[in-house]
């Protein structure tokens, strides 16, 4: 193809409707355009849905780029950000820029999106009243967060909500100001916008409806808001979102014809045909856009007309909406509730589990939809409101959902997606408009195998990300792996490990019961699986503040002694590094005989074990093992267990360090921590390896030069070796790098997860991103690790021997003779 | 006949754990659920005799802390797919005193 022959495409607007216009141009005529973009922000395209993800903390900013610098680069496509257009020659055709660049077109592309509505308020104009729209103003409210000041947001709508609950999830006070009566009013009807005020209050928001803002308090910035009615709510930063309006600047710019936004036809032209206009500073048909999937249609009609399609027309979707606030689940479609008497609502509520779902059905179709707590079946209502389904069947059980209508049987509670049952033509991802049948097209043609390359082929969860589970349950359908499917914690929930323990920290959930509810069990106390699982995260997420349920954990951890097969328990010393004394060892060979204990044995970790003590003698036995100075060494406990290590310099010939006493070290730095399953060290003082430091959780391998540090070993059911993490030159560095990783598992191992499977689940890329590449983060690891020590170092034995604590645990209720 | 032998009040029991007391018949575990039920049964699990009072109480069951069997505190059942047994003693609440139901030892050999 011949460059010079080729049409200019000048792109204004280099935002999500621009490029997906510009994706779907170069499908369709890879060659037909030289293409310029013109953005007014610094950045490439990014995916301006997940700001609200950025500000709770969720993601970062380089994780929602969708079109990095390299993509323009490799499509031959000319970029300059941050250089707004700011005017048009249309008989010149050529655009000028701020920067005085002057570009000439063939074909000219408005995507310049919308502003946000700014209301006619005295002090608005103040520093510290921020918008809710791109990058800066995310930048400045999380600079906001970190001062830890006080927030006020206007607008109790998506954007609104969803600021609010990013900056309370930062640490901040908020307090959310909304004009009329309920909140999410034009997506949810009274009750369900009730429920959402209800939970988000519970979470800590404070919420003003019906409120009116009369002006922004201060004189050299913000200070907070007086509201109509005389009220201040005192603040620091101004968050206003009550809306947006078109941005028509280039309409007017090009001299277009204009009402609220720029006008264009079914083919997305303007009224100059070489212009078009796409997103959310367009009007079709009466209507403007504040969602992307409408969008999405907007960018392929258009891409196809500039491809020279000559009958590509757009029609807007049907819409529905969703908010992206992690555990609250909200779906609307739809009408929200009867206009007339034609119109029929069904409402269901289950009050005790927060749910609650309004069916709008007219002549025998379902035209709405509403529904709070579980919206599992959002998607199949959405499908049966787009295509007009004659519901009469099963108009009876349609409020149950899915699972229930189709087979009218008493199974009622369905939990997760029946991929099966789904039609091919039922829409997964709302935003995108990719039905199952074209994800399963896609999986199979492709030999598609993870969610990732589901997502590039198909765009299916590329946008908010709300369908993301069910594009996973998908994959895992049609290829028949579950891999990708996160397994569930246990029969309680349908959650896996790690979306408990990341839901504990966002909803700041500090105890079983408020997990459990939040997170929707299905029963009451949980069961022997869950119940030490969520004991763990929640200890390991907030130190010193949860206090520890000794009801949720197995019998060893609760007595501080190992069952064995006939009732009785084992008690094992710590023995600090392997070394004793003889004064120790008197003191074991003493408890021995006091107690009648039938077998004293080495163990496999280098200390000795009592065998066969009888429960009510336990606290007698610590107390005497405590006075000789011995603690208790949990070897019973999901936590630290051994340090072994080898002679070393201090006595043998090889010797290159001190591993006895490096063992110590660590040893005394990390006894009595908790974490996800059992955790062993070693040390050996030489390659030689005699403390077998290459199939421990973290081993030290002294050389010459200092220390070679292994972790991810494993000696058990199935053996691994370690993986190698780096080398380091001092003592010091040892505890630190030790202590991260440490803690790095602690915060992400699934219970019961040796680290063995940890290092292989994560990969050890990942790890070393945590603890080599970056020294804040391994810094902050280390801690955060001995923050949690400074709570854990309490010898379990000592405040139970002579604490009182647990005291019932020992003694039987009642002896009837 | 039964007799109605006090063991002491529901606030001895930890919520969601167990006691036990001992008895002419053997050691009884007296369980304590969620939202304060009682219930007594004989300490052994009827896989291997594991004492019970050790076990997670979840509901109106507990799993048995030495190989995970989970036992019906109601009727003493083990749950499918495990098969067993284990016997229930009567447990009353009177005005907050909780009465074991034991029949009473054969003192009459003495007699
Ligand atoms: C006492 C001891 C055997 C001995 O007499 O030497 C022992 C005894 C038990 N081991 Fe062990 N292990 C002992 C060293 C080991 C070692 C060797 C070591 O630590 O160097 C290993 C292999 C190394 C490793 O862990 O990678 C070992 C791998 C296991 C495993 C398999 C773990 C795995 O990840 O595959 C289990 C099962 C489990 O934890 O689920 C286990 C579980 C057990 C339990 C706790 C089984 C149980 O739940 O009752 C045994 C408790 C007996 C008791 O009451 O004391 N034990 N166990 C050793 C105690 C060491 C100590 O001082 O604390
Ligand atoms: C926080 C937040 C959450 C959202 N959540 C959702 C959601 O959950 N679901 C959903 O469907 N939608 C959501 N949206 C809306 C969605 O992001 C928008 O509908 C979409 O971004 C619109 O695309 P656009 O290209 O029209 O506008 P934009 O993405 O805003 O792109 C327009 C770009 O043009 C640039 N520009 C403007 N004027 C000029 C000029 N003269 N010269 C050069 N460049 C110019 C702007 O700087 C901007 O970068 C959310 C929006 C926000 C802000
Ligand atoms: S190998 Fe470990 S778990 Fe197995 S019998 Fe020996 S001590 Fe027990
Ligand atoms: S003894 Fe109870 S499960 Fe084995």
């Amino acid at each position: 193809m011949n460059a010079v022959s080729r049409q200019r495409l000048v792109v204004i607007g280099n935002g999500m409707a621009g490029m997906r216009t510009v994706e779907e141009v170069l499908a369709r005529a890879p060659v037909r355009y030289d293409i310029t973009v013109f953005g007014a922000e610094p950045h490439p395209n990014y995916n301006r849905i997940m700001l609200s993800s950025v500000l709770a903390g969720e993601k970062r900013i380089d994780d929602i780029v969708i079109n990095p610098l390299s993509w323009y680069a490799e499509n031959g496509i000319t970029l300059h950000t941050g250089d707004p257009v700011v005017a048009i020659d249309t008989a010149a055709k050529t655009v000028t820029a701020a920067s005085g660049l002057c570009v000439a077109y063939d074909k000219l592309l408005l995507a310049t999106g919308s502003k946000p509505l700014m209301p006619p308020l005295p002090g608005l104009d103040l520093p510290g009243v921020v918008a809710f729209r791109d990058i800066a103003d995310t930048d400045k409210m999380l600079a906001a967060a970190q001062a830890k000041q006080r927030a006020v947001v206007i607008g109790g709508g998506l954007l609104g909500l969803e600021a609010a609950w990013g900056l309370k999830r930062r640490g901040m006070p908020v307090a959310l100001v909304h004009l009329m009566p309920t909140l999410m009013e034009r997506q949810l009807d009274v009750e369900a916008g009730t429920l959402l005020q209800r939970d988000l209050s519970e979470r800590g928001l404070h919420f003003f409806t019906q409120a009116q803002t009369e002006r922004v308090m201060g004189e050299t910035r913000a200070e907070g808001l007086v509201l109509a009615d005389g009220r201040t709510i005192p603040a620091d930063l101004v968050v206003v979102a009550i809306g947006i309006r078109p941005n028509i600047d280039m309409g007017k710019a090009a001299d277009l014809d204009i009402n609220r936004g720029i006008l264009v036809g079914d083919d997305m032209a303007t009224s100059n045909p070489d212009i078009y206009a796409v997103g959310e500073c367009v009007e079709h048909n009466g209507q403007v856009f504040g969602l992307v999937a409408p969008i999405w249609e907007q960018a392929k009609v258009c891409a196809a007309r500039l491809a020279g399609d000559q009958i590509a027309a757009y029609a807007t979707p049907a819409l529905s909406t969703r908010l992206k606030i992690t555990g609250i689940d909200v779906f609307s479609a739809g009408k929200l509730a009867a206009e007339d008497d034609a119109d029929e609502e069904v409402i269901f509520r289950d009050a005790s589990k927060g749910v609650y779902r309004k069916l709008v059905v007219r002549e025998g179709k379902l035209v709405g939809a509403v529904m709070y707590g579980d919206v599992a079946d959002g998607g199949w209502y959405f499908d049966l409101i787009k295509g007009e389904r004659d519901i009469a069947q099963s108009r009876d059980h349609l409020i149950f959902g899915q699972g229930f209508a189709e087979q009218g049987c008493c199974g009622g509670a369905k939990a997760g997606l029946d991929v099966a049952s789904m039609a091919d033509d039922s829409q997964v991802c709302g935003c995108n408009g990719v039905s199952k049948g074209a994800i399963v097209k896609a999986i199979t043609e492709k030999g598609l195998t993870s969610l990732d390359e589901v997502r590039a082929h198909t765009k299916a969860s590329a946008s908010c990300g709300m369908c993301t589970p069910a594009v996973q349950a998908i994959l895992s359908f049609v290829t028949g792996a579950d891999a990708s499917a996160p397994e569930a914690l246990c029969k309680c929930t349908d959650h896996g490990h790690d979306h408990v323990r990341h839901a504990i920290l966002d909803q700041r959930l500090k105890s079983m019961d408020s997990v459990r509810k939040a997170l929707g069990w299905k029963t009451e106390d949980g069961c022997a699986k869950c119940r030490p699982a969520l004991n763990y995260y929640l200890l390991c997420a907030w130190p010193g503040e949860y206090v520890d349920d000794y009801q949720s954990r197995f019998i060893n951890e609760r007595a501080h002694a190992n069952i064995q097969k006939d009732g009785t328990y084992s008690v094992i010393p710590r023995m600090w590094g392997g070394v004793t004394t003889p004064d120790e060892l008197r003191a074991i060979a003493d408890v021995a005989d006091k107690f009648n204990i039938p077998s004293v044995k080495v163990t496999g970790g280098q200390r000795i074990d009592l065998l066969g003590v009888k429960k009510e003698d336990l606290p007698a036995v610590w107390g005497d093992l405590n006075k000789a100075g011995l603690v208790s060494g949990h070897g019973y406990a999901k936590g630290l267990r051994t340090v072994k290590t080898c002679v070393g310099s201090e006595w043998c010939r090889f010797g290159t360090q001190d591993s006895t006493g490096l063992g110590i070290k660590l040893e005394k730095l990390m006894w009595g921590s908790w974490t996800p399953h059992k955790v062993k060290l070693a040390v050996s003082g030489c390659p030689r390896n005699c403390a077998e430091a290459t199939i421990k959780d973290i081993g030290i391998i002294c050389t010459e030069a200092g220390y070679d540090m292994v972790i991810g070993g494993n000696g058990g059911i199935e053996v691994r070796v370690t993986d190698e993490l780096t080398r380091l030159s001092t003592e010091a560095e040892v505890l630190e790098y030790a202590s991260a990783f440490m803690q790095l598992y602690r915060e992400e191992g699934h219970y019961l997860e040796r680290t063995a499977p940890y290092v292989e689940r994560v990969g050890m890329a990942h790890i070393k991103a945590h603890i080599l590449d970056d020294d804040a983060r391994r810094k902050a690891l280390y801690a955060r690790f001995l923050f949690s020590q400074s709570f854990a170092q309490d010898d379990p034995w000592a405040e139970r021997a002579t604490g009182g604590i647990d005291a019932h645990e020992f003694q039987p209720l009642a002896v009837v003779s | 006949m039964m007799d109605w032998i006090d063991i002491g009040t529901i606030a001895d029991i930890p919520r969601l754990g167990a006691r036990t007391v001992e008895t002419h018949v053997g050691q009884v575990a007296v369980f304590r659920t969620g939202d304060d039920e009682v219930f007594a049964l004989i300490n052994k699990c009827p896989h291997k005799n594991g004492p019970l009072s050790e076990g997670i109480v979840m509901g109106r069951k507990v799993a048995c802390p030495l190989h995970n069997w989970v036992i019906d505190l109601n009727d003493g059942t083990a749950l499918a797919p495990d098969e067993g047994c284990t016997t229930t003693l009567p447990l009353r609440d009177e005005g907050g005193r909780l009465l074991l139901g034991l029949t009473p030892a054969k003192k009459v050999a003495h007699g």
